[in-house]
């Protein structure tokens, strides 16, 4: 059984969509609030790297990529989520994956998505006197 | 000639301020520093306090963090000292401009001796520069 | 902010490190926190360098971007848009012509190059060897010549190209370049000589700033970070990109996870770099002149990924196109990003002299010391920064020195080849 069919099976009820861009590289769609069993799977069972997470502010609302790869076979598995436009909010992984804690921090005050249960949710990289509410990486509605 | 001026122009010892740079101008200040260039037969040095310098390098744009330290930096500078922006962000933001954690050009926060562009200037510019410099501070205070 | 702080009630002592002190390609600030000698907590606080480049590049043509994300690092100024390229083919699905594959190894095997050889100087500076210093960095200025040869800049080479790379290599300057990676050898064997067989070094790196494989695979580390702790990892590897399914190299896996393996693994990943450099420059003679540009016009909406190995270990690009001329999200991951956190348990185990070199091992983009500056405004406070934290690392170099009698004496000497040259 190759690993994607493993990814396919573990996850199971859990994926929304399943697609394939080319032989290396994996979207799947999940609800928000499944992530965290997800991320378990894909970082315990499956042993997967997590590479990073990627927010982006979309006219839909939010989401977050989390990419995964597999080092065995160079494939990436992109976890999609879809958060709500006004409150974006979502449970922090770094629970599972202690490598995760920076990048939550980062969507976080660049993007303004709230993680429940992060250990250290502060600043990252702004500065301390940057003014409060505006995320740089939000997009400008378009007039 | 003032003694302190005169002192200036001779073994200058040169402090260097990071302001977010992408490091590349930084190794090549330190390249100056190993057996190709070797300015220490100038009596160049890296000081490793500002409170020994004669002059101030300073790398990349000040962002949000560093604008405010990079003027401390400048007052805790003995005077008189120069300040000489490496590189072209230093110089006036490179395309960083259009960022959001651009504050202002560096020469508005601290005034600016010399400005030595390039991405990043070349060991031998650099050297070019300090000498220009030097030149140009002896011919101002004849 | 160098500030000597002792609070009184837990008896621990706050040494700041920095801010102005960028050890990696991100400026950081580090408190540790110590009882006595021991370091017991680090605290890394991150943002002098921030520039905002992701933003920017949504305002920058695809073409454009490869200019700005080279800009991210000055050392891994080839990693980023080799890693940017392979996003945006990923996203286009286009195939590059072979030449041009052969050129972008070649190009990104001469920055491993120079990186690791300003690291090991570093490395060496940070424990007391200044001679170290110095002779990495004169062998890395043949390096960086061939680059200048090459592309025509010492460091942003300028060189990628969605499609292809911008300038061929002459057949005829091929010797040139091998002739270059033969002469690196004999200084390649001098170091690793002064690695392997000096046992005050193997004193002050082994057992030294240890990351066991399990943390590494919590804290998600790359590169050379990662294969130090026997995490079989390698971009190059696993997710081909390139010519380097084309050439024979291999990837170099060390078990124990502390500081002198880390050593080992960069000294002996330059032998693969020169193995690569050679097989790419075989593989191009054998080419005929031809195309090194596959052309790309269009760029279709839909999301991208690539990545590659940086000398510090793998960069990470995500490309978001809605199908306009420029990205629509661009998000960019360098190998430091999940390296620097590794340091709060890596850290935490040594003592203070131990620090600095643990610290550096991770991957000092560069020389920190000249970089570091006491900032505070508390003056009549006792200074701890860098410079001391430097001063303690090589003064226990010294004791070691003393200590441990030279047997069998080991005194490198300059290989007689590159002699004179410069």
């Amino acid at each position: 059984m190759n690993v994607v069919e493993e990814v396919q099976q573990k996850l199971d009820k859990k994926i929304n969509k399943f697609f394939k861009k080319n032989e290396q590289r994996y979207y799947i769609d999940i609800d928000a609030k499944e992530i965290v069993p997800s991320a378990k799977i894909m970082f315990r069972d499956i042993e997967c790297r997590f590479a990073i997470a990627t927010g982006t502010h979309t006219p839909q609302g939010f989401e977050i990529l989390y990419h995964f790869s597999h080092d065995k076979t160079g494939k990436i598995f992109s976890l999609r989520v879809a958060l709500d436009k006004n409150a974006p909010e979502i449970e922090s992984i770094t629970s599972i994956i202690t490598g995760a804690e920076w990048i939550e921090r980062e969507m976080w005050e660049m993007l303004g998505i709230n993680f429940k249960n992060h250990p250290n949710l502060k600043r990252l990289l702004l500065a301390p006197d940057f003014p409060e509410g505006v995320y740089p990486l939000r997009q400008k509605p378009r007039e | 000639m003032k003694l302190t001026l005169k002192a200036l122009t001779k073994s200058i010892w040169v402090f260097h301020a990071a302001c977010s740079p992408c490091n590349n101008c930084d190794i090549e200040i330190l390249d100056l520093l190993t057996p190709r260039y070797d300015v220490e037969r100038f009596g160049i040095v890296l000081a490793s306090s500002i409170r020994h310098a004669d002059a101030l390098l300073v790398t990349g744009f000040p962002n949000y963090k560093t604008a405010k330290k990079i003027k401390y930096l400048y007052e805790q500078m003995p005077k008189p000292g120069v300040v000489i922006a490496i590189g072209t962000c230093a110089c006036g933001g490179n395309f960083f401009r259009d960022s959001y954690s651009f504050v202002k050009p560096l020469d508005e926060i601290i005034p600016v001796n010399a400005y030595i562009p390039g991405c990043p200037p070349k060991p031998e510019a650099m050297i070019m520069g300090v000498v220009k410099l030097i030149k140009a501070l002896k011919a101002k205070n004849k | 902010m160098g500030e000597f702080q002792v609070e009184d009630k837990k008896k621990q002592t706050i040494i700041p490190i920095g801010p102005y002190h960028p050890l990696q390609e991100e400026a950081e600030y580090f408190k540790l926190y110590v009882e006595g000698e021991k370091v017991t907590k680090l605290d890394i606080e991150l943002g002098y360098q921030h520039r905002g480049i992701e933003k920017l590049c949504e305002t920058r043509h695809f073409d454009q971007v490869v200019f700005l994300v080279e800009r991210i690092c000055g050392i891994c100024s080839c990693s980023h848009p080799f890693a940017h390229v392979n996003a945006v083919e990923d996203l286009c699905g286009v195939d590059v012509p072979i030449r041009a594959k052969y050129i972008r190894c070649i190009i990104a095997e001469l920055e491993r190059l120079h990186s690791h050889l300003l690291w090991l100087g570093l490395a060496g500076h940070f424990l007391g060897y200044n001679t170290v210093w110095m002779w990495a960095w004169k062998y890395r200025e043949p390096v960086l010549d061939i680059c200048e040869f090459i592309t025509g800049n010492r460091n942003h080479y300028a060189m990628f190209k969605i499609g292809g790379v911008r300038q061929d290599i002459d057949n005829n300057d091929i010797p040139q370049i091998n002739k270059m990676c033969d002469d690196l050898i004999p200084a390649l064997d001098m170091f690793k000589g002064a690695v392997m067989d000096d046992p005050v070094i193997h004193a002050r790196t082994k057992g030294v700033g240890i990351l066991t494989k399990q943390e590494a695979i919590d804290y998600c580390v790359v590169g050379p970070t990662a294969r130090a702790s026997g995490v079989d990892i390698d971009v190059r590897r696993d997710d081909p990109c390139a010519a380097y399914p084309l050439v024979d190299w291999k990837v170099i896996v060390t078990p124990n996870g502390d500081v002198f393996d880390k050593v080992v693994v960069r000294v002996l990943e330059m032998y693969e770099s020169v193995k690569i450099i050679k097989g790419c420059l075989e593989g191009l003679k054998k080419e005929p002149k031809g195309e090194i540009d596959a052309k790309v016009k269009s760029f279709p909406p839909g999301e991208g990924i690539g990545h590659y190995e940086a000398p510090r270990g793998e960069v990470f690009h995500y490309v978001l196109s809605d199908g306009a001329n420029r990205p629509a999200r661009y998000k960019v991951r360098a190998p430091s990003y999940m390296n620097i956190p590794s340091n709060q348990v890596a850290c935490t185990r040594g003592t203070i002299s131990d620090a600095a070199i643990t610290l550096a091992a991770v991957d000092p983009c560069y020389c920190c010391t000249e970089r570091s500056a006491v900032l505070d405004e508390k003056t009549n406070k006792k200074i701890f920064g860098w410079e001391d934290l430097l001063r303690l690392s090589q003064e226990k170099t010294e004791r070691i020195k003393k200590r441990i009698p030279l047997n069998p004496p080991f005194v490198p000497t300059e290989p007689t080849s590159v002699k004179g040259e410069y």
